[in-house]
């Protein structure tokens, strides 16, 4: 089970959340002039990477807030939690070996 | 019915040859999927020059991993085709391979624990029959005859108010299907490659002509991708993107038991399916766990709740261990259906997206596959599968129709 750092409540076990995917995809600003395959794009395509994400999540039986955390997806560490107003963290540098 | 012995299998099933320098068709990936492939490109298509190319050790990824049910009980007219067509297959394939992979038919309950539940299953039951897909409904006096410990009393939190049943759907032995379709493919002179993995495609313009791998650069008149929760990896390696997402998809099974489940059960409300492999364990699975994840392995929570569920419907199971607990990683497309076909790329094909169910598709995912890179087109099968469907908005929506909760 991860533990992760809700930016309010602090610590807190990974059942107490709720995932939600990707962070930072923005709603496009000009909707009227997408083409399918933009539109595509937004609403099906996401990153997959394995290795940092950064990715929301909710705090659904503590404050009910959203907020971002950057995971890696193949070692599940949570690097970083950080508020929707802050931007992405710079990777945590853990000696020269990462 | 008693517990059977496993065959004795042969030292040696297939060569293990060093990669040539280069194939007609390269296969990435020696799971299930890509096995089937090779085997329908040297049988259906006359195509012998394929490697097959596996960055770890043959079926070691999901097709280790999975809980073995087949089934093809879907809801939509596309997915009803391709999972029918797979069961055809299924029911022929040992004789074809002259392997006894312990296919049993013992059929699966689809358990309907609401009012939803029960219209969804008898609309399936219709939707199937009139795809040729055998199907019934049965009340939960039914279900007790086919399944006497299933507990369908009403006192319990979720009762049984009744069930879909597929008596043709079953359980094969994973291991065993890799197997028997590794070595006939060897045979037939397909190469199968353990301990490649590729690190990049070569590419002329937008064609690919062969990939990078550890072992060197091994060219290629076309490629087809077959590598699951993966497929993502390789795709930006190629330079396009795929609608999925990676999940851990976790299993466990309990220590052998003398046989005391005769068909395979499957619950989305209280979110379970459980069945009973030759040997005896209990093998359940449920649904994938929420996160993104490459680590095969998940949160056990998850495998809480699963076994919560199994308790419940199986009042018997409760003094049962845990023995073992796995993950693999699980490739989820947006609408739950399955991604075969073209890429940007040319020459550049996919098959993925099966998410939580590609093991009951292996030897339909195979044929196709292999249709459709051995003749550049979609067999008629996987046309509405395509990649463009998320542009066009055709999409397969099995999110919730499948029989199963993804």
């Amino acid at each position: 089970m991860l533990l992760i750092t809700c930016p309010w409540c602090g610590p807190r076990d990974e059942a107490e959340y709720h995932y939600g995917g990707q962070a930072h995809v923005p709603y496009p600003g000009n909707t009227a002039d997408l083409t399918d395959e933009e539109w595509a794009a937004y609403v099906f395509y996401r990153d997959n990477p394995k290795g940092p994400f950064a990715e929301r999540w909710m705090h659904g039986t503590g404050c009910r807030r959203w907020f971002n955390v950057l995971r890696d997806t193949t070692t599940y560490e949570v690097l970083a939690a950080y508020r929707l107003d802050e931007p992405r963290p710079a990777l945590p540098q853990a000696g020269g070996n990462r | 019915m008693t517990t059977q012995p496993l065959p004795e299998h042969p030292d040696f099933l297939w060569r293990n040859p060093e990669p040539r320098s280069s194939y007609d068709v390269i296969i990435v990936g020696a799971g299930g999927h890509g096995l089937a492939t090779a085997y329908y490109l040297a049988k259906n298509h006359g195509i012998t020059n394929v490697a097959v190319l596996e960055k770890g050790w043959l079926a070691g990824g999901n097709m280790a991993r999975n809980t073995t049910i087949i089934r093809s009980n879907y809801l939509l007219d596309e997915s009803a085709a391709m999972y029918e067509h797979a069961l055809g297959l299924w029911e022929r394939l040992p004789e074809e391979l002259e392997y006894d992979f312990l296919f049993s038919q013992r059929g699966v309950l689809n358990l309907a624990h609401t009012l939803q539940d029960v219209r969804e299953g008898v609309r399936r039951v219709g939707a199937n029959r009139l795809n040729g897909v055998d199907a019934q409904w049965l009340t939960p006096d039914e279900v007790a005859e086919v399944c006497p410990i299933l507990n369908v009393s009403p006192d319990t939190r979720y009762p049984v108010l009744g069930a879909t049943f597929q008596p043709r759907a079953g359980i094969a032995k994973h291991d065993h299907v890799a197997w028997a379709l590794a070595r006939r493919a060897d045979e037939l002179g397909v190469d199968l490659i353990q301990g490649c993995e590729v690190t990049g495609f070569v590419k002329d313009g937008d064609r690919v002509v062969g990939v990078e791998t550890n072992r060197g650069r091994i060219l290629a008149g076309r490629v087809g991708l077959a590598a699951a929760g993966h497929s993502s990896v390789l795709a930006e390696m190629a330079g396009f993107r795929l609608p999925v997402q990676s999940h851990p998809l976790q299993a466990l099974v309990s220590e052998l038991h003398e046989p005391v489940h005769p068909t395979v059960v499957m619950s989305n409300h209280v979110h379970v399916y459980v069945s009973q492999a030759h040997k005896g364990e209990l093998v359940m699975g449920a649904g994938v766990d929420a996160y993104n994840g490459y680590g095969q392995r998940g949160s056990f929570h998850v495998i809480e709740h699963q076994m919560a569920a199994a308790v419940e419907l199986f009042p018997v199971f409760a003094r049962a261990h845990v023995l073992r607990t796995w993950g693999g990683i699980v490739d989820v497309t947006p609408d739950a259906s399955p991604i075969i076909g073209a890429t940007p790329v040319e020459n550049l094909y996919v098959n993925c997206g099966w998410g939580t169910g590609g093991f009951k598709a292996t030897p339909a995912a195979g044929w196709t596959f292999a249709h459709t890179i051995a003749t550049g087109e979609p067999h008629p099968l996987n046309a509405p599968f395509a990649l463009e469907r998320f542009t066009t908005g055709a999409l397969i929506d099995e999110h919730g129709a499948a029989a199963v909760a993804h």
